[in-house]
């Protein structure tokens, strides 16, 4: 088990520094630099701020020094256009972001997994028909179409929900509950989905040979199974839940770390793009190792695999 | 004496797109308390629908008892309350299923599964229950329970699983024991030590069993009283006995019939019942059997009566189908020579190193047996396989370093001359399937020699494999999974030509049709795909693509161990009559003796990667020499019933080929008294007379 962690965390270095290497070459293919603005700023200035983020070594020093001082001084470069080091700014806005993906997730759990569960014990009855459809319109529809639905029709009427803003606790649900639907709707089609495989296996029948109850049926037998394409589905969609969303904090104005995926692209601040990105790459790593090491943990199988490898 | 259970005008429906239709169709029976009953028929003919009717098992929503009456105990079960019925299954009504590997939860622990019936109809205790769990492991024969009931099912063996499967189903000691096929998937050795735990689990319980089945040596072996199921309702019911010694319908007759027994003459055709079981939705009112008999008539209007024709022999009674002399069968005891008779004169293609000769049947017959003769003239063996070694790595520690192996084929020399058939058998996991692939070369062997028409391919590179590749092909046992379900029939037998470079569009067209007729399919079925085809359908076209490029050598890897009886006999009619027409060799991989030795000249015997023993098939059954073969033998199920068995089962299952014991495997298993002797010695085959070579075992093998 150990050793396998081991390795995962081993490819997921690789996976980071390939992660690295693209999205250094892609900044620097951006036409313009960090300096290019439309106020006249003379070569000299220029030249002396290049010089001050080091921009002005050869690219294949540039390509090397990123990582080595990650590695030597924990740093991450200061960001071109707050003039603050990258490693305060994610500091400041990842709590915010994992708040509220955290709360988005709790929601879509609560909301997707019984849904699909009853989809699936009610198969092709107007339960099933009923929240299939609904989960398809949430996957459908646009967080920048729910969000403001929600502003408009329920925080404009209820009291002591704002509109937008980010201070007391209940301003987190509104932007939660528009970041949680649509991952409410996938859960609820893969629970509805393993579910219904997992019902049509021959040791269900003989657990009902036993004479298990309907509802026993479910809890023992069926939901642990049942619940490992939602668990695969959840590792990768956790890491972009947290990581922030740049429609759902523009529209709430939540600050997050979601903005700084598309303000450091406007912005050409390519040590805030490294930044977030590797951030966001991190996250990915690990929440596909945690989910893993969940489905090993309910499925015996799968350890067994892995201890074999 | 009461019965336990009694069945009246059961009737059971599913709902399906085309409209309602009724799999059970008015059956009727008794079962008294401590007797067997079992159920025979083939695939579709509601064995199963009957019995899940029974305990409420149908699938839902579509599956329903549409009529007449279920009794256990004097209790009505049909429409019962579901907290009746969750009452009744696993307590009085025990369950056993065909699948070990399918019926148990893979992410539960054995023992959880086997206490939870126990938690839930006797309230006890978990740790009470787990107790018992152990005992009851004990007591269907697994070694270490205390260790077991801690493990996953993919962590036993199938025969293992079953045993627990039975350990479940008998926790409560049940009134009625269900097992629907409870050995079809397992090994005949296995078969008979599972069907002799059930016997003894009834004589300690008392209670009654309904043993589904289509392995009639099964039948006679472990039940009183027999019914034979065919399209959905009884045709016979009769006394174990009688049935065997006096079938009256001719549905049984055939049944009967069709399968090789141990003791038939080898290959002559067998008989087979022609046609299949209809869909459920076209069946008559009338015989259903005369309705696959393709009569008209009366017969297929008007529902035949059931009568009771001798004491507890009931037969339902068509005119045609009880007829004294109804053999539906074709001739049986005949050599495949006199019976073919094939449409020789129709002209049939064949290429011979790239040239196309199409000739009537007999000139190719003399064509290609002419290069038989050629071959053997020379004396020299189509296939030679020299001391061939199959190790597959076992990697563990941190760098993957390799830590030991899994000899699966440890040591073989086999060889088969120009149109002989050598048959292969052995218990699952013995290696037997993996000496095919090497043969064919789907792997390379670590070691030894594979010589193919005085050609050596063991280490030849694929490249230049893929010519040689139209000299053997492979014949898979599963059809269904084999076969590519998204290409149709016709595209699925020109490919082996379309690699091979074989004729133009047109031609290979024309021969796909050949072919089709050839193993006895439609040329429409060309234009269809595999899975609109049934079983039998399905192992023939990989017949037809494997015949397609006119190969030496097929290599058949269980080519009838997942059809039913009288398809199989079909399947195996078809295979030697090919072998006679197009002189081909055959390797035939089975596990099942009485087949093998129906279909082969010569057989070896596989135990754990090695060849314990091989002869002639016929003095192999007749003389066995080493004591494995002799426990394969005894194992098969003797067919008639008024001959018990007394022996006991082989014990214990193929040990595991990554540690073998050292000295004889086999010894060590059933634990020989020379066992001893055997260790550290060079277990070899030895020539004791001509053509019987035995390994030089001193435990298994008495001189």
């Amino acid at each position: 088990m150990i050793r396998f962690i081991i390795n995962r965390l081993l490819q997921g270095l690789l996976v980071l520094f390939a992660l690295y290497t693209i999205t250094f070459f892609l900044a620097k293919a951006m036409p313009g630099e960090p300096f290019t603005t439309e106020k006249n700023i003379s070569e000299e200035a220029k030249a002396y701020q290049r010089a001050l983020y080091g921009l002005d070594k050869s690219m294949l020093e540039q390509y090397l020094r990123y990582p080595i001082n990650i590695v030597t001084e924990g740093s991450f470069a200061v960001s071109t256009s707050k003039g603050r080091p990258v490693r305060d700014i994610i500091a400041q806005s990842f709590p915010n972001s994992l708040i509220l993906g955290l709360s988005a997730l709790g929601i879509a759990i609560c909301i997707g997994v019984p849904l699909g569960v009853i989809s699936a014990m009610r198969k092709n009855s107007w339960v099933d028909w009923g929240s299939m459809s609904i989960a398809m319109i949430g996957i459908c529809v646009p967080a920048f179409t729910v969000g403001p639905l929600l502003q408009i029709y329920i925080a404009a009427h209820l009291p002591g929900l704002k509109v937008a803003g980010w201070g007391s606790p209940i301003d987190i649900i509104l932007p939660a509950l528009t970041l949680g639907l649509t991952t409410a709707a996938y859960l609820a089609r893969l629970t509805r989905g393993g579910m219904l495989e997992i019902l049509s296996q021959d040791f269900i029948r003989t657990a009902r040979a036993k004479g298990v109850p309907s509802n026993k049926l479910i809890t023992r037998h069926a939901l642990r199974g049942g619940l490992l394409p939602a668990i695969a589905f959840i590792g990768p969609s956790f890491a972009a839940l947290i990581s922030g969303s740049f429609i759902v904090e523009t529209i709430f104005q939540v600050p997050g770390m979601g903005q700084h995926f598309v303000n450091a692209v406007i912005a050409r601040d390519e040590f805030l793009l490294l930044g977030v990105a590797l951030f966001f790459g991190f996250l990915i790593v690990i929440m596909n190792l945690a989910a893993d090491i969940l489905t090993g943990i309910l499925d015996p199988r799968v350890r067994l695999d892995s201890n074999q490898k | 004496m009461s019965n336990l259970l009694e069945i009246d005008g059961l009737e059971t429906g599913f709902d399906t797109e085309r409209g309602p239709i009724r799999a059970v169709d008015g059956v009727s029976f008794e079962l008294q308390k401590g007797k067997t009953l079992g159920v025979v028929g083939e695939s579709g003919c509601g064995k199963t629908v009957t019995a899940m009717s029974i305990v409420d098992l149908l699938p839902k929503p579509s599956g329903k008892v549409l009529g007449g009456s279920i009794r256990l105990n004097e209790k009505e079960l049909k429409g019962a309350d579901q907290k009746v019925m969750q009452r009744v299954r696993g307590n009085e009504i025990g369950v056993i299923f065909q699948e070990p590997m399918a019926a148990l939860n893979p992410v539960q622990r054995i023992g959880k599964q086997i206490t939870e019936a126990l938690i839930l109809h006797k309230n006890m205790s978990k740790a009470t229950a787990l107790k018992e769990a152990v005992q009851l492991l004990e007591a269907v024969g697994i070694p270490s329970p205390e260790r077991r009931v801690i493990e996953y099912p993919h962590q036993l063996s199938g025969g293992m699983r079953q045993r627990v499967m039975i350990a479940i189903a008998l926790c409560c000691e049940p009134d009625l024991l269900i097992a629907d096929e409870p050995t079809t998937a397992l090994d005949v050795t296995v078969q008979a030590q599972i069907l002799n735990l059930i016997s003894k689990m009834q004589d300690n319980i008392g209670m009654a069993v309904m043993l589904i089945t289509h392995d009639l040596g099964v039948i006679a072996e472990q039940c009183d009283e027999v019914i034979v199921m065919y399209a959905g309702r009884i045709v016979e019911r009769a006394p174990v006995l009688e049935l065997f010694s006096n079938p009256l319908h001719a549905y049984t007759k055939g049944l009967l019939a069709s399968i090789p027994w141990i003791e038939s003459e080898r290959k002559t055709v067998l008989p087979t019942i022609p046609g299949q079981v209809a869909p459920i939705h076209e069946f008559v009112e009338g015989c259903r059997f005369c309705q696959r008999m393709e009569r008209s008539g009366e017969l297929v209007q008007e529902r035949p009566p059931y009568l009771e024709i001798n004491p507890g022999h009931f037969v339902e009674q068509c005119p045609e189908c009880t007829k004294e002399d109804s053999n539906i069968c074709n001739e049986p005891s005949k050599s495949v020579g006199q019976i073919i008779k094939l449409r020789r004169s129709e002209p049939f293609t064949v290429w011979i190193r790239k040239i196309k000769i199409k000739a009537p049947h007999k000139q190719i017959l003399t064509l290609l047996t002419g290069r038989q003769e050629k071959l053997n003239r020379v004396r020299v063996p189509l296939l030679q396989v020299k001391e061939v070694k199959m190790h597959f790595p076992v990697r563990g520690g941190i760098f993957s370093r390799q830590t030991g192996a899994v000899k699966a084929v440890d040591g073989v020399s086999i060889s088969i001359n120009a149109g002989e058939t050598l048959g292969l058998v052995g218990e699952s996991g013995c290696g037997k399937s993996t000496l095919g692939k090497s043969i064919v070369r789907l792997l390379r062997p670590n070691a030894g020699k594979i010589i193919f028409k005085g050609q050596d391919i063991t280490t030849m590179s694929q490249w230049s494999l893929r010519k040689r590749r139209q000299d053997f092909q492979m014949v898979f046992q599963d059809p269904a999974e084999s076969l590519d379900a998204r290409m149709s029939v016709g595209q699925l037998v020109s490919e082996p030509m379309v690699i091979q470079k074989m004729g133009n569009r047109y031609e290979r067209n024309e021969r796909v049709f050949e072919l089709l007729d050839r193993v006895g399919l439609p040329r429409t079925a060309a234009d269809k795909f595999s899975f609109e085809f049934s079983g039998g359908q399905k192992q023939r076209i990989g017949i037809a693509r494997a015949l397609a490029v006119n190969p030496d050598l097929l290599v058949l890897d269980e080519p009838v161990s997942a059809l039913d009886v009288s398809v199989q006999s079909q399947v195996l009619n078809l295979l030697m009559e090919l072998q006679r027409d197009l002189g081909l060799s055959y390797l035939f991989i089975a596990h099942d003796l009485a087949v093998v030795k129906h279909v082969s000249d010569r057989i070896a015997v596989m135990y754990l990667g090695k060849i314990v023993e091989m002869t002639d098939a016929e003095k192999i059954y007749r003389n066995p020499k080493h004591a494995y073969t002799k426990a394969l033998i005894e194992a098969i199920p003797v067919t008639d019933p008024s001959r018990m068995r007394e022996h006991e089962p082989l014990e214990g299952e193929v040990p595991s080929p990554i540690n073998p014991p050292d000295g004889c495997a086999f010894g060590h298993r059933i634990n020989a008294p020379n066992y001893e002797k055997s260790k550290g010695r060079d277990i070899k085959l030895e020539e004791i007379e001509s053509g019987h070579w035995v390994s030089n075992c001193p435990c298994c093998v008495d001189r």
